[in-house]
């Protein structure tokens, strides 16, 4: 008899009554959720009244457009290695988030999105303010799913979580009916989610394979390493050093995989893809193993596939086994996580060093220098270009900031010229390339890593998509550095407009409003400069400036980024000029 | 090499929304579904779909990853027809005066292995079950005796080469893959099943 007493008291002690809001912020505390970026509105009023007595454990960040939201969201996820958490209220709050889970589903950004939506009974009634958000959302989330009733809030979420950051990370969008936000339960305690039947994030590695790439690795003369975000999302960045100093491989990057290997190893050979450095897209078309890891191969990156890389033998390292001979075909597949299969291979491969072919990539580096560098980098005319600009602000940063970027030919420039020391310090919308990532995805990063310096490079096209921002910015006293590269055109679309449609320049030339007034009125110090002279000052002046600054530089209207592997073109007829 | 039929099965949760997602993975790569069926496997709580497209085998093998690659999805498995045993129904609305009049009606409903399902006094009802070209040629035959309606199921499969679901249950219900897990088609080079 005394046995049954004294179970049921420590049951009821265990179960306690709250409402599904409560037990969606009790899921994020658990999960170590530290700040949410998000805006109320009427179908998510509940989980921000619960979200009013959490003051002290959730930090939450009102943006000024759900956009913003989840950009941010996306910028902390980067910067941190973290699941980014995001608020937004039912239908437009919701179809504001499309564009960020398009976004973080091409570039496997870990995301958890709450959306409110109206009560259960008038689903599918027109109701103010409903949409189909879960068919809206299934082409661009990893997983979602509409919550109904509150006893299954705890389990979806752990499963929400579980799936966002295992595997290959994404976006997982979870929408909660108002009457589930309200309602009471018996909540009995928070299970992190550990395995899910139909989802294997990982494999067990298969040796033999390991093995296999190993051998071909050992018997090659020209090895090539080509290495995307994987190694950032594995975080497997001293696996991979190991791996390459080892065998004495060249390694070179795409834009998702910058600062995974500091700038300046000497194996780092530079970038890869449609506006890369001149030697790794060259010579991608004369190695003799191809080794990919953590990269897809994307459209950018190889320009036409039936001439990338036919001579080699190619190795693909993917935790993503679809991805694995979907564009190009792999002679030895090994699937896993990098973590694991790197160091299995570094095991097996020979230390060998490979310098006359290492100097090859050096050769075709001084001749990008000679073309296109010196004279990006260093220029004689009196217009400003953007390379000079990113010089300049490596003189200062000295590699160690985080770089935000947004879309078009500042970004392109912004990954060849940065130097960065430390990953996860590269951040940009690659896969989707989407404009207006910069400035909200340099908040979420500031709150994501806050002792380091953000920097966000931003051109007058993407600045004015999502400029209402400022506001967060002005709200929380976030100390983001911003950019402004103005070229007064929709440069990128104006550059092939020139290149390609005989400078018939169709609605690419955008007025910008003054950017320091601007700033000004959201109570941000700002300049702007158009002098060589005092473009070195400047610079200075913002990263030293305590708290947001706004720099605008005045660059050349017409200048285009060299070199570039026109599309339809095999990497092998890259263009300098 | 050219499109040919390929029927793909998969097994998934049976949850809600899961068969828009299945859907616009073929939609998205302009895939014309030709038959699907979705009904509950021999597991309880797990779903079963069969879907039938005519395509190109370096597709179809793409596109099998991917939808294995689906949260809820468990399996993909991918078969040309000779892989398969594969049955289709069909139902056929007849005037019950043109069977009773006409004897070549008769004989080849006969023939057929037809079922009469309802038998009226102006309608009767025939079923047969068999391949979707023996189903087009009985359809062509009652034509012109006055086929009042008739319509046709989606295609239910069985790949011969399968050992049941059951085992691979029971695989992924524990948090560790087992051996036979981590077989993968480029790997093992075996082309029909592809397993994660």
């Amino acid at each position: 008899m005394e046995t049954l007493e004294v179970k049921k008291e420590t049951l009821a002690k265990q179960t306690q009554t709250i409402s599904g809001s409560q037990a969606v912020l009790e899921a994020f505390v658990a999960e170590g959720v530290d700040t949410i970026f998000g805006y109320p509105g009427g179908a998510i009023m509940p989980i921000y009244d619960a979200l009013y007595d959490y003051h002290d454990k959730l930090k939450h960040i009102l943006v000024r457009h759900e956009q913003g939201g989840i950009h941010a969201g996306q910028g902390y996820a980067r910067a941190s290695g973290r699941v980014g958490v995001v608020f937004g209220t039912s239908g437009p709050g919701a179809t504001n988030l499309v564009t960020g889970l398009a976004d973080a589903m091409i570039d496997s950004t870990p995301l958890v999105c709450i959306t409110g939506q109206v009560f259960a009974h008038l689903l599918g009634t027109d109701a103010f303010q409903e949409i189909d958000v879960i068919n809206i959302t299934t082409p661009v989330t990893k997983w979602n799913y509409q919550v109904t009733d509150a006893t299954e809030i705890p389990a979806v979420l752990a499963k929400a979580f579980y799936i966002a950051r295992t595997g290959r990370p994404g976006p997982v969008l979870i929408d909660i009916t108002k009457n589930a936000q309200l309602q009471q339960f018996e909540y009995e305690g928070y299970t992190a989610c550990t395995h899910i039947r139909s989802y294997r994030p990982k494999p067990i590695v298969r040796k033999e394979f390991v093995a296999e790439a190993a051998e071909l690795i050992n018997k090659a003369e020209k090895p090539f390493v080509i290495f995307g975000q994987g190694i950032i999302l594995g975080k497997a960045e001293k696996e991979f050093k190991a791996f390459i100093e080892k065998a004495g491989l060249p390694a070179a990057w795409t834009i998702m995989g910058l600062s995974a290997l500091e700038s300046d190893h000497p194996l780092n050979v530079g970038m890869l893809g449609m506006h890369g450095n001149y030697g790794p897209n060259v010579l991608t078309n004369d190695c003799d193993v191809l080794i990919a890891i953590g990269m897809r191969f994307d459209d950018r990156v190889t320009g036409r596939l039936d001439k990338y890389a036919k001579q080699a033998k190619v190795i693909h390292l993917d935790i993503d086994p679809s991805e694995i001979d979907k564009n190009v075909k792999a002679t030895v597949g090994v699937w896993g996580d990098c973590k694991e299969t790197l160091p299995l291979l570094t095991k097996l491969v020979e230390e060998k060093k490979h310098t006359a072919w290492v100097n090859k990539f050096k050769d075709y580096m001084a001749e990008e220098v000679k073309e296109v560098i010196h004279d990006e980098l260093n220029p004689t005319s009196e217009i400003l270009t953007m390379g000079e600009v990113i010089r300049n602000l490596n003189e200062l940063t000295e590699g160690n900031a985080i770089i935000v970027t947004d879309v078009g030919q500042h970004q392109m420039v912004a990954c060849r010229y940065a130097k960065f020391n430390k990953s996860k310090s590269n951040i940009t919308s690659g896969g989707l390339g989407t404009m207006g990532f910069g400035l909200p995805a340099a908040i979420g990063a500031k709150f994501g890593a806050p002792d380091r310096q953000v920097i966000t490079i931003i051109g007058d096209g993407g600045f004015q998509m999502t400029l209402q921002e400022l506001g967060t910015i002005m709200q929380n006293e976030v100390d983001v550095k911003i950019l402004i590269l103005n070229n007064q055109f929709l440069g990128m679309v104006r550059q092939w407009q020139q290149l390609f449609m005989d400078k018939r320049y169709s609605f690419v030339d955008i007025a910008s409003p003054d950017y320091v007034t601007l700033a000004k009125a959201y109570r941000i110090e700002g300049q702007s400069v158009s002098k060589r002279e005092d473009l070195h000052n400047a610079i200075s002046t913002m990263l030293n400036h305590k708290g947001s600054y706004l720099l605008e530089v005045m660059v050349g209207k017409e200048n285009n980024v060299f070199p570039m592997v026109p599309q339809g073109c095999s990497v092998s007829e890259i263009r300098l000029k | 090499m050219n499109k040919q039929e390929f029927t793909i099965t998969v097994y998934t949760e049976n949850h809600i929304g899961l068969l828009v997602r299945i859907a616009t993975m073929f939609s998205r790569r302009k895939i014309n579904i030709e038959s699907l069926n979705t009904s509950p496997s021999e597991e309880e709580g797990i779903h079963r779909f069969t879907i039938v497209i005519n395509e190109f085998e370096e597709v179809v093998r793409k596109l099998a990853r991917q939808i294995e690659k689906q949260v809820e999805v468990l399996k993909a498995y991918y078969n040309t027809n000779d892989e398969i045993v594969w049955q289709e129904l069909a139902l056929y609305k007849v005037s019950t005066d043109e069977i009773a009049e006409k004897v070549q009606v008769e004989r080849l409903l006969r023939e057929y292995g037809a079922r009469a399902v309802v038998i009226r006094k102006d309608y009767t009802v025939f079923e047969t079950s068999g391949h979707r070209e023996e189903t087009d040629k009985l359809v062509a035959f009652l034509a012109p005796y006055g086929l009042i309606e008739f319509v046709r199921s989606a295609r239910v499969a069985i790949i011969k080469a399968s050992h049941g679901f059951h085992e691979k249950l029971r695989e992924f219900e524990e948090a560790m893959p087992g051996e036979e897990q981590i077989e993968n088609e480029f790997l093992n080079k075996q082309d029909s099943v592809f397993t994660m």
